[in-house]
């Protein structure tokens, strides 16, 4: 939804004066002027589609008021001839914070723990939040800096304070050295926000999904306060939030998934924002499309990997390979998607590669005039200040720039930059065209002066007799200094000439080497003959590697599809009451179990001969840390039920497909265990290469992650961090009782009918009581497991699983009572003081005593031989195969309440499938496919053939990656990002 | 020795759902010869013997074959079942570490970089509870070794039944283990990990650790020096060849380097430890015949683009290449309570691409050829 209505009414809010009136006095005479010009001759760019040749522009006082071709000159104006020189409207940057402080941290001890804001003044609780900052009131001219920006081309920046989740407004600033009350082109020009806490020392939030769900709370706390029902707190913070509304939002999302997560917030409170993606768009362009979001754009390309060193080279991944080739085909994909977004010099190491990336990415396609659009007419679009800022159209801002050819297609040099009229020098400009050839006579001696080179950087050659001399030498404006060694000089002394120009001549003084003066002159004969013209050859575009999905090692270049396959002659672990089936069919279909039987039949389909091999449902891990972004704990407060996993699901994690060949088809993604009530976990299929919310288990029902014992009361934080309640086993049952008691009074406050403050936490508390949503937790130790069991009881839920439960087996009989799954380690234990009392046999005896009992993995690297895992249920436990193999499939999908559709071999269940070469609780197992919706998402021959295509594509981009070193492109060291594994213990964003 | 604890081994499958308050008691010596009749002997050298018996008497065995004497024997009936030679586990903290989140029961670490005289037997706690949990599952032996600094000490090999350390020492002080600085390092904390980074602190390493390796040498000449000096003292027999150095590396160049120095000052006998990477250069471990203990399977590959089950078929291509492996598992995680999965290293091995029995040897008698006991242990010599 787009909503530029507005920004015709916002418009009128600017503040650029027309007439020069001015509060402020001046220190001496008034110097008031019109600064009324003609520029004349120029090729002017008026705006991204429209160019004219041999045309005037004329600006007065800051402003133009006129372009055309054949325009009469006001007689006051200043008449500059532009012959030869190109006009564009200059740039517009709407990521910047020109002028703007610093954002600086306060202190904050190691350990030091603070759970409010410090901020003096009614504001908001957390620091974090900051939509009372105005950058219109903090900013200052900075001459340095706007000069910078002045030399990349800008003539406008959008400025804001960089600091928090949300960020206040922007200001949309000039970048003329003016006083600050005359650069304000739209005081209140953006909001902005972010889901980085920034400078904000504030334990809340620690993780990604907690800032979304901070950020989420703060749109219904600010609507809430809006509607006057607050009537005990002042909010200051609150108020400056809702004064946001209506003005064009900007977010930054540090890649292509948080650009969707971003969307996806907005939709929920109809914003749609402005989002400033990091350069990676190209990577998912369909679903970035269906945001229909505007992006701002960065041309942050990585520079190649020092990939010399065959060994070390594996440090490069084939990631971060392929992003460094195809980086500048961003804007390029986005164009052509038919997305709109601006440019941005943000995130660029040195802002003066910010139109030498632009032009790499012309010289791959993106079309010159897309380019200029980006820097000019949507930016000042995206900000409603089409009537300032643009285009070259009368009534504008004269805020354009002077080139020297086409900007985009040649390596044109900047002449000048002019700001609201002003005229700043990026680079001097020639008088005229000097470059020729001379007869040169010195004193009697003849011989030829060939000025060359560039228009505005001459060089110098002279030619005497036989002998060609470099000189050195430089022209300014119309005077000339040359220096040249002759053949003859001994000691390398040099001979001098200093000289002016008459017409299209030179003369002047020359000093010998040994101290003469002679008189010279240079007489023009000839133009340079220019270096071969070479006919006009489009350079070719590269080949460039494919984008694949994800876009990793073992990505698809395109997304496997459901087929029909008939597994033919498999030994068949059904699950079911049919047991295992020997020389069995299963044909699936539609990503269905159609038929199990003997002797299938299916004219069109796939035959798999699983002669001798074994085809069981796919595992499903209850308790996996994989595939999450930014942080698996929100451990800031005791309580973050408001946290989502779902919000932070990773979809560009090899461990999905590590997963995969472990014959993983499905897993809980849980919050941590920092705290006694964590987020809301994500039930997800293991759809390789699919965004996070495909991922997602469509109609799955809401679980949450609840922790009790050392994590929660921080007893492995050594002595720090002994101030978050609670500390003792104690407090934890005080801080379920405490949310429970709350939760039963707001259900009763919206169930009241009167108005009341919609709480993300509660809310999702209440849906623990009302049965929506189900419990898994994180336990160890007997007491705290029937504590939480009592708990529950007081509030008549069940608690869903116990996770981990090593000691279950000391109280397997109350837990089957109270209704409670098991979902627990195999035999891990040992590695603290809680989980000492651990026993292999744990997950037998709870299973003997009719507690549905699960095996699960807490780790990447476990969660790949889950089979090996459940075969120690037979092992220690004298369970037998079938109800072994059950715990980490039926029964996981039973605690996920997913078995209507998961967990067995059964028509009419997802074809959620993995074929082994022998008994899946054999060591000796292993996975030839699996498949998930009927879809082959590993296969052991395709990744056989997928690593020769990995090493093929590395070898390539390594081989592009040498060429362009000795080309002198930039270089970086091999730089491994290693990605983040999780466990329930990890705290901390990336 | 004193024994050899095959005999609890056998009980322990016998009665798998063995579970006791408290630890149980060693094994008194072996009084009357034992004979175990039937079933398969995995013999631990690549061969297996189907219908066969063994006879073992003081602690020893004596007799292997498809009939042994059985005179004056108590006869054990073993058919159907699978008799292996006791597991040997590499490279760990198992007696120094018993819960590795308090620091009460952490002793592998002593303070300081250079440890060469520290000596990990003297701290081995018998009475770890770990221990009944991994005996059980067929590990008798274990290689254990202190863990820390740049030179973290001297590792001993202790049997996995005993009433204190000296009961249960098999070889004591039979190397010393050298941690190689890494070439890169991981800048960032654990929290929020930054980019790799070339470690710069790693010049000034590499100087200390060749000066120390000097100093030892020059002292080793010296048959009584003034002043001693113990921690040379402890490396004087690296020279001789009675103490090997255990290099502990895993990436590809620092092996080689590690190895290198070792030669250059004319250690005799040299042994990675980790060894993640070795495959890459599996000739150059080969041709110096530099055997490898390389640290758990059961991990994730190192890199995106490795094959998914890299760490899975290391040892089948470093055995396939002619490196000798015996397999560890605790080694970089420390972490002590899991190492009775040690078997299952093996069978992972084996799933994927090993041969069965040569999987076997690589938790029997590689080990012990790598440790230098396998003449000690003699099993299942007839």
């Amino acid at each position: 939804m787009q909503r530029y209505v507005l920004s015709f009414f916002i418009l009128l809010a600017g503040y650029m004066p027309l007439s020069a009136q001015v509060t402020f006095p001046d220190n001496g005479v008034q110097d008031k002027r019109a600064y009324h010009y003609a520029l004349t001759n120029a090729t002017i760019q008026v705006d991204f589609q429209t160019r004219l040749d041999k045309a005037t522009l004329i600006i007065k006082s800051g402003r133009i008021v006129a372009v055309g071709k054949n325009l009469p000159i006001p007689v006051d104006a200043q008449v500059i001839d532009m012959e030869g020189k190109w006009l564009y409207p200059s740039f517009i940057e709407l990521y910047a914070d020109y002028g703007l402080p610093e954002p600086e941290s306060a202190p904050r001890g190691f350990g030091r723990e603070q759970f409010l804001s410090d901020k003096d003044g009614p504001f908001a609780w957390n620091e974090a939040l900051r939509p009372e900052i105005q950058a219109r009131e903090l900013f200052a001219p900075e001459a340095k800096k706007a000069s910078e920006w002045r030399k990349f081309g800008f003539g406008a920046v959008l400025s804001h304070v960089r600091d928090g989740i949300v960020r206040g407004t922007g200001t949309l600033l000039s970048l003329h050295e003016g006083m600050a009350q005359e650069i304000v082109v739209k005081d209140i020009a953006a909001a902005h926000f972010s889901f980085n806490k920034g400078s904000s020392s504030q334990n809340y939030p620690s993780s990604l999904m907690g800032s979304i769900a901070l950020l989420r709370q703060t749109y219904l706390d600010a609507d809430w306060y809006a509607k006057g029902r607050n009537q005990q707190e002042l909010n200051l913070s609150l108020e400056a939030f809702n004064r946001l509304k209506g003005l064009p939002a900007i977010i930054e999302a540090q890649n292509w998934m948080e650009v969707l997560r971003a969307d996806r917030l907005g939709d929920e409170f109809g914003v749609q924002y402005i989002i400033r993606e990091n350069g990676d768009a190209y990577q998912r362009l369909n679903e970035i499309k269906n945001t229909q979001a505007a992006l701002i754009v960065p041309v942050n390309y990585p520079a190649a990997y020092e990939v010399g060193d065959p060994l070390d080279a594996r440090l490069v991944s084939l990631a971060e390979m392929k992003h460094w080739e195809l980086a500048p085909t961003n804007a390029l994909r986005l164009a052509e998607a038919g997305i709109r977004f601006a440019l941005t010099a943000d995130g660029l190491k040195n802002k003066s590669d910010f139109l030498k990336n632009i032009r790499k990415a012309i010289a791959l396609g993106l079309k010159p005039a897309e380019a200029l659009k980006a820097l000019t007419a949507t930016p000042a679009q995206l900000l409603g200040a089409e009537a300032h800022l643009g285009s070259l159209q009368n009534g504008r801002l004269a805020n354009f720039l002077v080139a020297s050819g086409d900007i985009f297609e040649s390596e044109a040099i900047l002449f000048e930059n002019w700001v609201q009229g002003h005229r700043y020098v990026l680079n001097p400009m020639p008088e005229a065209e000097v470059r020729g050839n001379y007869r040169l006579q010195i004193g009697t001696q003849t011989g030829e002066l060939q000025i060359g080179g560039e228009y505005t950087q001459p060089d110098f050659k002279i030619i005497l007799g036989s002998d060609t001399l470099k000189a050195e030498g430089q022209i300014e404006r119309n005077l000339l200094t040359l220096r040249y060694i002759p053949k003859s000089s001994e000691n390398k002394a040099a001979v001098r000439l200093s000289g002016w120009r008459q017409g299209q001549n030179w003369q002047g003084k020359a000093e010998q080497i040994d101290g003469t003066m002679l008189d010279w002159t240079a007489t023009f004969t000839s133009n340079q003959t220019p270096p071969s013209p070479a006919p006009e050859k489009k350079p070719e575009i590269p080949t460039l590697g494919t984008v694949i999905f994800p876009f990793l090692a073992y990505g698809n270049a395109e997304l496997p599809t459901p087929q029909t396959y008939l597994f033919k002659n498999a030994t068949v672990w059904t699950n079911e009451v049919e047991g295992v089936l020997l020389e069995t069919d299963v044909l699936v279909q539609n990503g269905k179990i159609i038929k199990v039987g003997k002797n299938l039949n299916a004219p069109g389909a796939t035959v798999v001969d699983a002669t001798g091999k074994h085809l069981t449902s796919g595992i499903i891990d209850e308790h996996s840390h994989i595939a999450i972004s930014r942080g698996v704990n929100e451990g800031g407060q005791s309580i973050t039920s408001e946290v989502r996993i779902g919000d932070v699901v990773n979809s560009e994690d090899i461990n999905i497909y590590r997963q995969l060949a472990g014959g993983v088809t499905a897993a809980q993604l849980l919050h941590g265990s920092a705290n006694a009530i964590g987020g809301q976990s994500a039930l997800v299929k293991l759809r390789w290469g699919l965004s996070p919310e495909k991922m997602k288990i469509e109609g799955a029902e809401g679980f949450i992650k609840f922790a009790l014992g050392e994590n929660v009361t921080r007893k492995n934080s050594g002595n720090l961090f002994t101030e978050r309640y609670p500390q003792t086993r104690m407090g934890v049952e005080q801080v379920f009782v405490d949310g429970f008691t709350r939760a039963l009074a707001y259900q009763k406050a919206r169930a009241s009918g009167k108005p009341y403050r919609r709480d993300l936490e509660l809310e999702a508390l209440s849906e623990i009581l009302e049965k929506k949503r189900f419990i898994t937790c994180h336990s160890y130790i007997q007491s705290e497991i029937n504590m939480l069991m009592k708990v529950a009881e007081r509030f008549g839920f069940q608690v869903n699983t116990f996770t981990h439960i090593l000691e279950g087996y000391k109280l397997a009989d109350k837990m089957q009572k109270h209704g409670a799954g098991a979902s627990s380690f195999a035999d891990w234990w040992g590695y603290k003081y809680e989980v000492k009392d651990a026993i292999p046999y744990n997950p037998a005896l709870m299973h003997e005593n009719g507690v549905v009992t699960a095996i699960n993995s807490d780790d990447a690297e476990m969660g790949r031989r889950l089979n090996q895992e459940a075969a120690k249920a037979v092992k220690y436990g004298g369970v037998s195969e079938e109800e072994a193999w059950k715990m980490v499939t039926l029964n996981p999908a039973k605690l996920l309440h997913l078995d209507q559709r998961m967990g067995s071999i059964k028509v009419g269940k997802d074809a959620d499938l993995v074929l082994w070469t022998t008994n899946p609780l054999s060591i000796y197992a292993v996975v030839e496919k699996t498949l998930v919706d009927g879809i082959v998402y590993f296969d052991r021959q395709e990744d056989a053939k997928k690593r020769e295509e990995i090493r093929q594509e590395r070898n390539r981009l390594i081989q592009k990656m040498l060429a362009e070193k000795k080309g002198g492109g930039a270089f970086q060291m091999a730089s491994f990002k290693p990605n983040r594994i999780y466990h329930c213990e990890t705290e901390g964003d990336e | 020795m004193k024994f050899y604890p095959i005999f609890r081994l056998l009980l322990a499958l016998c009665i798998p759902t063995w579970a006791f308050a408290q630890l149980p008691v060693p094994a008194p010596a072996q009084e009357k010869a034992i004979v175990l009749q039937g079933g398969t002997f995995h013999l631990g050298n690549g061969q297996v013997l189907q219908n066969g018996a063994l006879r073992f008497e003081k602690g020893l065995i004596t007799e292997i074959g498809a009939q042994v004497l059985t005179e004056g024997a108590e006869i054990i009936n073993t058919e159907g079942q699978h008799i292996y030679p006791g597991f040997i586990l590499m490279a760990t903290t198992l007696g120094l570490n018993e819960i590795e989140a308090l620091r009460q029961t952490r002793d592998y670490a002593e303070t300081g970089e250079l440890n060469p005289n520290v000596r990990a037997l003297v701290a081995f706690n018998t009475d770890s509870e770990l221990i009944p949990t991994i005996r059980n599952n067929g590990v008798l032996l274990a290689h254990i070794m202190p863990s820390s600094g740049l030179v973290s000490g001297l590792s001993s090999v202790m049997a996995l039944d005993g009433w204190n350390w000296e009961d249960a020492l098999h070889t004591p002080d039979l190397g010393l283990h050298l941690h190689w600085p890494a070439l890169y390092e991981q800048t960032g904390w654990w929290a929020e990990p930054g980019g790799i980074e070339k470690n710069e602190e790693r010049e000034n390493t590499l100087a200390q650790i060749e000066d120390l390796f000097r100093q030892a040498k020059a002292y080793a000449k010296q048959t009584n020096p003034e002043p001693v000096n113990l921690k040379l003292e402890a490396m004087r027999e690296l020279f001789s060849g009675k103490r090997i150095l255990f290099l502990h590396a895993n990436y590809a160049k620092e092996m080689i380097e590690a190895i290198a120095l070792a030669q250059r000052h004319e250690v005799k006998k040299i042994v990675i430890i980790g060894g993640a990477d070795a495959l890459v250069i599996a000739d150059f471990l080969k041709k110096n015949q530099i055997p490898l203990i390389l640290d758990r399977l059961h991990r994730l590959p190192d890199w995106p683009e490795d094959p998914v089950w890299h760490p899975y078929e290391l040892p089948a291509l470093l055995h396939q290449a002619g490196v000798k492996v015996a397999l560890a598992y605790d080694v970089e995680s420390n972490a002590p309570m899991g190492t009775r999965n040690l078997p299952f290293l093996a069978g992972t091995a084996a799933a994927y691409g090993l041969d069965r029995e040569v999987a076997l040897q690589m938790i029997t008698s590689h080990p012990a050829q790598i440790l230098g006991i396998a003449e000690k242990q003699a099993h299942w010599k007839g």
